[in-house]
């Protein structure tokens, strides 16, 4: 039996749909013959896939106008690029409100009658909330914006951004260590952004504090709770920011944490 | 004709998601991202008008990559030598790095398999092309992509360590 003379750059060019019509038959017949092969291809292919489901995303971002300033010339079509910006920064508030909303909407459509009810007329601010610790808790790489590492980078730039002075709770007590923080956009009526810092403990299992300025009128600073599905968020209003600490843990676990919250910003 | 920035715009999402998955961050890569777009709008003379911007602007990355940010990243993360990791075929171990996602085996990868990678496999790029932006003779970039998706494979949880060495000594590579 002849074997077909086949190099590993073929069949690497197989995978990638570069192989040149000629060595086509050729390569074919050598993986006819060795399916073990096409398991190894196969399994190339799937990291191209793999690569494209991770990062394609970065292509639909809008482009931040900082970026697109480095190749804008001195004159001309810059300003209508500058113009575009910030339509752009509003399509991404916007497509962050959508896809909030479908999680939100998923989140409902997977409880029960009676508790969709309950959910339904839990407060927003608990539930904007929930969502966002659903959406960026999984995060493997990117929990968070600016890591924990760079602390007083993150309290100063949050903090500029919401209009109001943080502090970050220290939680090693009860066994949480800060991840970091992000800045998200506000609802459309309470247009302030708001932060949300992340912690987790020892085990990968993941809190958000949410915080909002201005956050309510009553100056209600009673501990809340409220459930959605199975994020609990603990919620309270002291001193003209509004918090919430959800996770997905017991509900005296997160009373705990969210007490320990309360006092140290509180002292 | 349009002028130079123009011509970069559409390509910078393009730029963005190759940065980002070489680097690993968001900020960082913006960083390599804004670097380079510096570098390119001060050596723009230096392109063809009519030549292919992307890979040209590949190249300018490339170039910022390995004479910045490589630094800068060595500080923080320390490359996992995978050869020297006895990987145990089926326990929790095993099964854990197979839920493990293809962001995290890159990181394992040392940056020359990235790249070579990153521009065939995710920019789509011809051999030819990754060759002439990293610099290097084909046969190199079809080297590094042979053993950078056979470490993929075997961080995926794809392929059993041990088979895989037999596999790969009878593989020539050209």
């Amino acid at each position: 039996m002849t074997k077909p003379a086949i190099t590993e750059a073929e069949l690497q060019a197989h995978v990638d749909g570069q192989l040149p019509e000629a060595a086509r038959a050729r390569v074919d017949a050598y993986l006819g013959e060795n399916p073990h092969e096409v398991r190894r291809l196969a399994g190339y292919s799937a990291q191209n896939q793999g690569l494209h489901d991770t990062y394609d995303h970065a292509l639909d971002e809008a482009v931040p106008a900082h970026l697109i300033a480095r190749v804008r010339g001195r004159g001309g079509w810059c300003g209508t690029w500058l113009a575009r910006a910030p339509v752009m920064r509003y399509a991404a508030v916007l497509a962050w409100l959508v896809f909030g909303g479908l999680i939100g909407w998923q989140l409902r459509g997977m409880q029960g009658g009676s508790e969709s009810a309950r959910a339904a007329a839990a407060p927003s601010f608990a539930r904007q909330a929930a969502i966002a610790h659903v959406v960026y808790s999984p995060e493997v790489r990117h929990p968070v914006e600016v890591g924990a590492d760079q602390e007083a980078h993150l309290v100063a730039w949050l903090s500029k951004r919401i209009g109001a002075q943080l502090r970050v709770p220290r939680l090693a007590e009860q066994g949480y260590s800060l991840v970091g923080g992000r800045l998200l956009p506000g609802t459309p009526d309470e247009r302030a952004p708001i932060a949300q810092f992340m912690y987790q403990d020892a085990k990968g299992q993941r809190l958000t504090l949410y915080v909002r300025s201005d956050a309510d009128r009553s100056r209600e600073t009673a501990f809340r709770f409220a459930q959605e599905k199975n994020i609990g968020v603990f919620y309270w209003v002291d001193q003209k920011l509004g918090y919430a600490l959800s996770g997905d843990i017991e509900k005296n676990e997160l009373l705990r944490v969210a007490h320990a919250v309360y006092q140290q910003l509180n002292p | 004709m349009e002028d130079f920035g123009t011509q970069v715009v559409p390509v910078i999402p393009r730029l963005r998601r190759y940065a980002r998955a070489l680097t690993g961050g968001h900020l960082i890569a913006d960083d390599l991202v804004q670097d380079t777009l510096e570098r390119a709008w001060t050596k723009r003379h230096l392109w063809r008008e009519g030549s292919d911007l992307r890979a040209w602007m590949f190249t300018v990355m490339h170039n910022v990559y390995v004479n910045q940010v490589r630094a800068r990243i060595a500080d923080a993360v320390t490359p996992l030598d995978v050869e020297a990791l006895n990987i145990p075929v089926r326990d929790n171990a095993a099964d854990m790095l197979e839920v493990a996602d293809i962001d995290v085996a890159l990181r394992k990868l040392p940056d020359d398999q990235r790249e070579v990678l990153l521009l065939v496999a995710l920019e789509q790029l011809s051999y030819g092309e990754t060759a002439a932006v990293l610099g290097i003779p084909v046969g190199t970039v079809m080297s590094r992509l042979f053993r950078a998706r056979e470490r993929v494979r075997v961080l995926l949880g794809d392929a059993p360590v041990a088979a895989q060495a037999t596999q790969t000594a009878l593989k020539v590579i050209k």
